[in-house]
């Protein structure tokens, strides 16, 4: 026999329902995005782990890498993850023209970073040491290089985000976006640590 | 090394020239021939019945996940046309190439079909047919009114669209890879393959690799954020699931394939030595690294396959699936597994023997969950009332022909059998046998299964059992004498052979081949003749099958927004527990609906996609730089536009539901 509760018809639809805010999904989406960015850094490590010792003959990291350089351009990339931050944090208290600033700094930043680092190539080039070179130098420039594109691809964006916060305020959507930008750039700046780490600081040791 | 060789380039047309069109090859330009005048007519009908408009406003700019879902199945379909093609025109020649004769296609050409058969069948069969079904099916079964991010649907469809535009380009403009499916170097690197093919299957590829990863992206999020409220994990229904657990999958592999693709890019392009024999690369490597890709691909192609055959297998047996639990862990347990068994697909490599065993033994023991799946199935069936329907055939048919498939893989993963069998034609029977045996019967018991739910009517049974008799009759056929072929030493890609005893084998494979092209050509008419006889085989109530899940308990084909109230959810088989506890269906109430907005800026992106890739392919640098800032500026622009939504108005959403409560009333 059923008992009562079991003969009541449960609800089965929403009946007062309202909009969902737009852009429930977006903070999700866009980390598992950063996730399968990140596989792509990982086989780009990896293949650096295989190939990173075979200088065919070519000059090898000592050879090479100028710590302090790299200090430098690491210490801009690190400080443009801090403006960013100061970036958020005004954005929090609804300040336009401080968060424009700061992404600005940031950008600027960026651009240092980037700099250095097209310095960096271009050095080694001129010295012979070109991608073509060896495995170990096909590696080096597509790993970090690949991070100098996503960079210049988060500096191009942050243009853009600068725009559209200076044309449409800090509104819901905008600020959403700044979201992303700035999981994107702290993203940046941890695979950084990486290759800070495992591609200079123990290729200086080897 | 594998240095760049110098090549003859214009300005403006990079190394395409008129020698790029294979006038020189009779078959291919009557193909050529046959298919731009079918184009022309398509393309003249369009135009004559005026339906350009009408084709660009509801479908090609439409971000409804339903719309989306049947473009990728058409997609599917189509390209299987042209992939079986190039199936049948390798049994062709392997039939023929005996006693001295050399058949009648020379290296290049069956080289480029053996190439183009894989990728084709692989990346633009398989995964359209896949992912359209994900993407029709998973929305409606979780009570959504679209994905978490329709715009990117839209796009990515159209990237999937513009990789095959790319692959089919190949065949009339240049040349496609003759290196096989997964182009190993050193054979696809510059010094080997200088020509365009590798690079129409690397640029091919990799606008198509965008898609399903975003696509994969879209679908996760989609399923986390957007079930109905009541639908917690364990409540999802099982073919969610398996959609969930291969999107998963899609995302962690997807990239790798990426990855891999763009470092062969490298050094076919720039002359870096990931993969060359000299300068410090490795081949070996690149092996590895598409194989950790390739290896969860087929189980991304096959979970969702599974999941299909639960729902037919509990609708058709009228029960409630046999151990849920242990179907959702199973699924879970090869998603991760599948990520440790890519080895075996070179145990020949010389890895040893400690390594070798690890990634055989790790392959044998995905069988445990596949064959707790199997079991599920039939205790499902066990006493239930079983209809005989066309997806429940087509299950059936799974259950047996693939285990068969599976049990020559557990053979195969014996590192010390496969040293005889590796690149042998048993491999080949071996994974056509799960593939199609699994892949391709799942879809087509999906197609049936679902087809009432998309277009409001059945398909046509008789030619249905047609399609499915030669399929499976021809399937057998064509592959036992394969394992055969294989057990004595033939490897594939073989196009002539000495041996002339071995030929009875290959005429009986081609007689298989022959048989599945009349199942093809009978789908195709059982799609015809049931599209004409729509108004006799019309289901109105929305529930043909007495399903249960939620897509069942909307119209057929549902509304733009799939559900006027978004359903509760108190059970696994939500739909079977309305129908049983009394659920009468909302008759007012109803309210505006608050749905994305068509765009056309995802068929303007992967359009502009293609081109790009196009002009890497023939070196035509300025124009790639130019699609490229195109590209950039059209996605940075598509920012710009804050307006991405509208109400449907209550009225309308008022007027369609009285139109189907009239429709329900009239039946009763």
């Amino acid at each position: 026999m059923a008992t009562a509760a079991e003969k009541a018809v449960p609800t089965f639809y929403v009946k007062d329902e309202h909009d969902h805010a737009e852009g429930g999904s977006t903070m999700l989406g866009f980390w598992i995005y950063l996730m399968s960015d990140c596989l792509i850094f990982a086989i780009l490590f990896a293949v650096y782990g295989v190939l990173g010792t075979n200088y065919a003959a070519g000059p090898a990291p000592k050879d090479l890498f100028d710590l302090s350089l790299v200090a430098v351009n690491t210490t801009m990339l690190l400080l443009s993850s801090i403006t960013y931050g100061f970036a958020m944090l005004t954005m929090e208290k609804n300040r336009v023209a401080a968060t424009q600033a700061w992404l600005a700094v940031t950008g600027l930043f960026g651009l240092a970073f980037l700099g250095i680092e097209l310095y960096e190539f271009a050095h080694m080039i001129h010295e012979g040491a070109t991608p073509q070179r060896s495995g170990f130098l096909s590696a080096f420039f597509t790993l970090v290089g690949t991070h100098g594109l996503h960079v210049t691809f988060g500096t191009v964006w942050l243009v853009t985000l600068m725009i559209q916060v200076g044309k449409r305020g800090l509104i819901a959507a905008n600020r959403r976006r700044l979201m992303c930008l700035s999981m994107f750039w702290h993203f940046l700046d941890v695979v950084w640590i990486g290759v800070f780490t495992f591609v200079y600081l123990m290729g200086m040791l080897r | 090394m594998a240095v760049p060789q110098p090549v003859e380039t214009t300005f403006l047309f990079g190394r395409l020239t008129w020698q790029a069109f294979p006038l020189h090859e009779p078959i291919v330009v009557a193909t050529f021939a046959v298919v731009a005048l079918g184009g022309v007519a398509v393309l003249a009908a369009l135009t004559w019945f005026r339906l350009w408009g009408y084709l660009w406003r509801e479908w090609f700019t439409s971000v409804d996940h339903k719309k989306i879902g049947i473009m990728y199945m058409m997609l599917g379909l189509i390209m299987l046309l042209r992939g079986f093609a190039d199936a049948v025109m390798m049994r062709l020649q392997q039939a023929m190439a005996f006693n001295g004769s050399e058949g009648y296609l020379n290296a290049h050409h069956y080289d480029q079909i053996f190439t183009a058969h894989g990728v084709i069948m692989i990346f633009f069969v398989a995964m359209p047919l896949v992912t359209g079904l994900m993407n029709y099916v998973v929305p409606l079964q979780i009570g959504a009114r679209d994905v978490s991010f329709p715009f990117l649907n839209n796009f990515s469809f159209w990237m999937t669209v513009g990789g095959a535009v790319l692959v089919m380009a190949s065949l009339f403009l240049g040349e496609f890879a003759q290196t096989g499916w997964l182009a190993y170097p050193p054979l696809s690197n510059i010094g080997y393959s200088p020509w365009v093919g590798v690079d129409y299957y690397i640029w091919g590829l990799q606008v198509a690799g965008v898609g399903t990863t975003l696509s994969g992206i879209n679908l996760i999020c989609t399923i986390i954020k957007m079930r109905a409220p009541g639908m917690s994990l364990m409540k999802m229904p099982v073919f969610t699931w398996t959609s969930l657990c291969t999107n998963v999958l899609i995302v962690a592999s997807f990239p790798v394939l990426t990855a891999v693709l763009a470092l062969l890019s490298l050094d076919r392009y720039v002359g870096t030595n990931f993969f060359t024999n000299d300068f410090g690369g490795n081949p070996m490597m690149y092996v590895n690294l598409i194989w950790i890709w390739g290896h969860p691909e087929v189980y991304i192609l096959i979970l969702p396959l599974f999941g299909v055959f639960s729902e037919v297998t509990s609708t058709f047996s009228g029960k409630k699936l046999f151990g849920y639990t242990s179907m959702v862990y199973a699924t879970v347990v090869i998603t991760v597994l599948s990520y440790l068994v890519w080895l075996h697909h070179f145990f020949t490599m010389g890895s040893g023997a400690s390594v070798n065993s690890f990634f055989g033994i790790t392959t044998m023991i995905i069988s445990i969950p596949t064959g707790a799946k199997i079991f599920n199935w039939l205790f499902t069936m066990y006493r239930g009332r079983i209809r005989f329907e066309l997806p429940m055939m087509w299950t059936v048919a799974f259950m047996l022909t693939f285990t068969v498939g599976g049990m020559t893989g557990v053979l195969l993963a014996v590192p010390p059998a496969d040293f005889v069998l590796h690149n042998s034609l048993f491999l080949v029977a071996h994974f056509h046998n799960v593939i199609i045996g699994g892949v391709l019967f799942g879809l087509f018991a999906g197609i049936a299964y679902w087809w009432p739910k998309a277009f409001g009517f059945k398909l046509d049974p008789f030619w249905g059992k047609v399609s499915f008799w030669c399929w499976v009759v021809g399937f057998w056929l064509a592959f036992m004498p394969l394992y055969i072929l294989g057990l004595m030493g033939v490897t594939r890609r073989m196009r002539v052979f000495d041996d002339p005893s071995l030929q009875i084998w290959f005429i009986i494979a081609g007689l298989g081949a022959a048989l599945i092209a009349v199942g093809i050509a009978a789908m195709l008419i059982q799609m015809f003749v049931s599209v004409m006889r729509r108004e006799k085989l019309v289901d109105e109530t929305g529930d043909p099958w007495d399903g249960r899940t939620l897509e069942w308990s909307t119209s057929s084909p549902p509304p733009a927004y799939n559900f006027a109230f978004t359903p509760v959810v108190h059970d696994n088989d939500a739909w079977w527990d309305m129908k049983k506890r009394g659920y009468s269906r909302p008759l007012s109430g109803y309210r505006p609906i608050h749905m994305p907005k068509n765009t056309g800026t995802g068929v303007i992106l992967a359009g502009l996609s293609t081109v790009v890739g196009f002009a890497l392919i023939w070196y035509i640098w300025w124009l790639a730089a130019l699609g490229f800032v195109a590209l950039l500026a059209t996605a940075i622009g598509h920012t710009f536009n804050y307006h991405r939504d509208f109400h449907i108005p209550v009225e309308e959403v008022t007027r369609t539901e009285e139109a189907r409560t009239e429709l329900l009333a009239a039946r009763s």
